[in-house]
């Protein structure tokens, strides 16, 4: 019918204009507060909720006491209600639409049962398939589930399951799918349901013990305030938006200071800096002595790495800290200290150890010997000219250079330890030499010919001096 | 964020007299961030960048007259210097230095890169010495100017020995180009090879003048070698004996007496 048609018969009509966003916002509200019943409640546009009750009830004497104080809180607010229980969200609102007053479905009964007379409307379908099911002579839920073989015998019932899922087979959706919906109502079949769920907004307030009637105490009560939102907000993992400030007087007037910020912030400083700056023209009048700070408005702001590295940033690391860093990415085998060990041999005289391990005690070196500044790991053989094989070599050939000999130092015998070698190693003949280009070497021949341990000495050149 | 000024560097801390045209041993002002390109069949890199350190230590550290310096010496090498230049030797080293080194093997040029940043990053050191062989495409400018900067905001040197490298970019304050030069003659042994000597050219420098010169480290002090065929034989005939073992005869030497 037309607003106009209804107005012609009958002229007193009060016409008010559908919000169905403000119906929305006003269940929701209505769904969390119907949380005072059981710890989970859902929508059900456009006018029901549902509240599961699983064993909430008896903290309101049973479960006739608890819909008696549905009853009575609605009535309170001023809404007409028509409360049921039963097992299943389904079973419920069946009977809540269509039952009797204040029906209780207990878990025991057999739902069809008390649901069997109720029309097939109850089982929450679209219109077009309620059609249908009128068209097939189906009106009951009783003769529905009669068709669909709820029955005794399961062959009969396989049969008529079977026909019916035929006849709906391209109907998905539950809301289009009697029998879907029948076995939701039933409980064969889990419903998904989404809930509702409070998120308070973040608030802080402050009752003062003495009405505060100058600006810089207001300041402090400021700054303490947006410490705690801050601590509030960052334990959600959010920042705010917009944030309220609420000034209680004395005298019951309310100011209230309100400013919306670029970007989520979590800065108490710069929160504290804002609201300062709004404060100016607060009237105290007899003094105020509540301040509030909400923030209605946030958004999810990550934490934010603290700077950890700052301190190191600023001042340096401390030794112990850079070789714990190096060995952890080097390996501790990379990060080391050369200490002298009791040897002659020139690369055993020398051992690696952990780098803030203590040194132990060494003797000290002998002053005319001169080492080199760097010892090779391996000694590269090197080829040599030479007057006589144990004489002083004259040019060598090393990384396929030839260099000649300019100046020579040595020999300076290195004799095996017999104590921990075998007895065929042979001595070492060690030569500090500059080529003509004055690069120093440190250059050995492994053994003297005639000495019994092998055939004509080898040369190898062993460090590299400065 | 809040806005943090940032700490200034110790560079600019540092106080800074007008720099000399001309360098030379013993300045007080010395760079951050040096390198030098040594060939790496020698040690002259490594030589001379030890030279540089000490010489910088003693010179522009106004601490260092007051009590032994402890802090330790990070020295960081990658495989490629290791194979081709060999590792420190510590009867080889400076005897100050001999009971302070700590060595790190790194195994590539990112990890040599690391660790010379990490330790540029430590206030506990005195210094840190690097050898990378070669032109790694790490060693970008980029990764230079990282060392650089690292180093003046800590205020811990670093002398970087370039091996068998190419100078590319790179945002070194000193840029060094060394070889190994002959030594002068032991006072002794003539025909010994005698105290540590480079021929060094300064080719990129910040505050000086590019220059050749030609360096020796006598004794542990870094100075202008002279050159052994100019020098007139008459006066100090030869440069000392390289391990001072000869004492000056002083006392109840019978030498000493004799002359007298």
């Amino acid at each position: 019918m037309l607003l106009a048609d209804a107005r012609a018969l009958c002229p007193d009509l009060v016409a008010v204009p559908a919000d169905p966003a403000g119906d929305l916002a006003a269940l929701e509200k209505l769904a969390l507060w119907a949380q005072r019943w059981g710890p989970w409640s859902a929508m059900d546009p456009p006018d029901g909720l549902l509240v599961d009750v699983t064993g909430a009830a008896h903290l309101f004497g049973g479960e006739e006491r608890l819909l008696a104080d549905v009853m009575r809180a609605f009535a309170k607010a001023g809404l007409a209600v028509r409360p049921a229980l039963a097992p299943t969200a389904g079973a419920a609102w069946a009977l809540s639409h269509y039952g009797p007053q204040r029906a209780i479905l207990a878990p025991g009964d057999d739902p069809l049962r008390l649901l069997g007379d109720l029309p097939v409307a109850a089982l929450r379908l679209d219109d077009d398939v309620l059609t249908a099911l009128r068209r097939l002579g189906i009106k009951r839920l009783g003769e529905l589930a009669g068709v669909s073989g709820t029955g005794d015998d399961p062959a009969a019932e396989a049969a008529a399951r079977d026909a019916l899922r035929r006849r709906f087979r391209n109907h998905r959706s539950p809301a289009a799918n009697p029998l879907l919906r029948l076995d939701q109502l039933l409980g064969r079949v889990p419903e998904p349901l989404l809930p509702v769920v409070d998120c308070p907004m973040p608030m802080v307030q402050r009752r003062l013990m003495e009405p505060l009637r100058h600006r810089d105490l207001l300041d402090r009560v400021m700054a303490d305030l947006s410490q705690d939102m801050v601590r509030t907000l960052e334990a959600r993992g959010e920042g705010a938006r917009r944030l309220e400030l609420a000034l209680w007087r004395v005298d019951g007037e309310v100011l209230v200071r309100r400013i919306e910020l670029a970007a989520a912030t979590r800065e108490a400083d710069h929160i504290t800096r804002l609201f300062v700056a709004r404060l100016d023209d607060v009237e105290a009048g007899f003094g105020i002595e509540m301040v509030q700070l909400r923030a209605s408005w946030s958004e999810p702001l990550g934490l934010a790495q603290a700077d950890l590295d700052a301190a190191a940033e600023t001042h340096g690391t401390a030794l112990a800290a850079c070789i714990d860093r190096l060995s952890v990415r080097l390996g501790p085998q990379a990060v080391t200290r050369p200490v002298a060990r009791a040897s002659h041999i020139p690369e055993r005289a020398q051992g690696w150890q952990p780098p803030l391990d203590p040194v132990p005690p060494a003797q000290g070196q002998l002053a005319f010997h001169a080492r080199p500044l760097k010892l090779l790991d391996r000694a590269e053989p090197i080829a040599v000219l030479y007057a006589s094989p144990d004489g002083v070599p004259q040019g060598f050939r090393w990384r396929g250079e030839v260099r000649e000999v300019a100046r020579v130092e040595g020999p300076e015998r290195i004799a095996p330890e017999w104590w921990r070698e075998r007895s065929t190693a042979r001595l070492r003949d060690y030569y500090r030499i500059e080529d003509e280009a004055g690069r120093r070497y440190w250059i050995y021949r492994q053994g003297i010919l005639g000495d019994g341990r092998g055939g004509v000495p080898d040369w190898f050149l062993h460090g590299l001096y400065a | 964020m809040p806005f943090t000024p940032s700490k200034p560097s110790p560079a600019r801390l540092l106080p800074r007299p007008a720099p000399e045209a001309r360098w030379r041993p013993g300045l007080a002002t010395q760079p951050f961030h040096s390198e030098i390109f040594a060939p790496a069949a020698e040690a002259s890199g490594a030589g001379l960048a030890l030279a540089l350190a000490r010489d910088a230590l003693t010179s522009s550290d106004p601490s260092s007259g007051e009590g032994e310096d402890t802090r330790q010496v990070l020295w960081v090498q990658d495989r490629g210097a290791i194979r081709q230049g060999g590792r420190p030797c510590l009867a080889g080293l400076p005897p100050d230095l001999r009971h302070r080194v700590i060595h790190v093997a790194a195994a590539t040029p990112e990890d040599a890169l690391f660790a010379l940043e990490e330790g540029l990053r430590c206030r506990d050191l005195a210094c840190v010495i690097g050898e990378i062989a070669g032109n790694p495409k790490a060693l970008s400018f980029t990764a230079s100017r990282r060392l650089s900067l690292m180093a003046e905001r800590h205020g811990v040197r670093l002398w970087l020995v370039r091996l068998n490298a190419a100078p590319d970019l790179s945002s070194a304050r000193m840029r060094w180009s060394v070889r190994a030069a002959p030594s002068p003659p032991p006072r002794w042994n003539p025909a010994a090879p005698g105290t540590a000597s480079w021929h060094a050219e300064l080719f990129r420098a910040r505050t000086h003048a590019p220059g050749q010169w030609s360096l020796s480290d006598d004794a542990g002090t870094l100075r202008f070698a002279r050159d052994p065929d100019t020098e007139r034989p008459g006066e100090s005939a030869a440069a000392p004996d390289p391990v001072s073992v000869a004492r000056p005869t002083v006392g109840r030497s019978l030498a000493a007496r004799a002359r007298a």
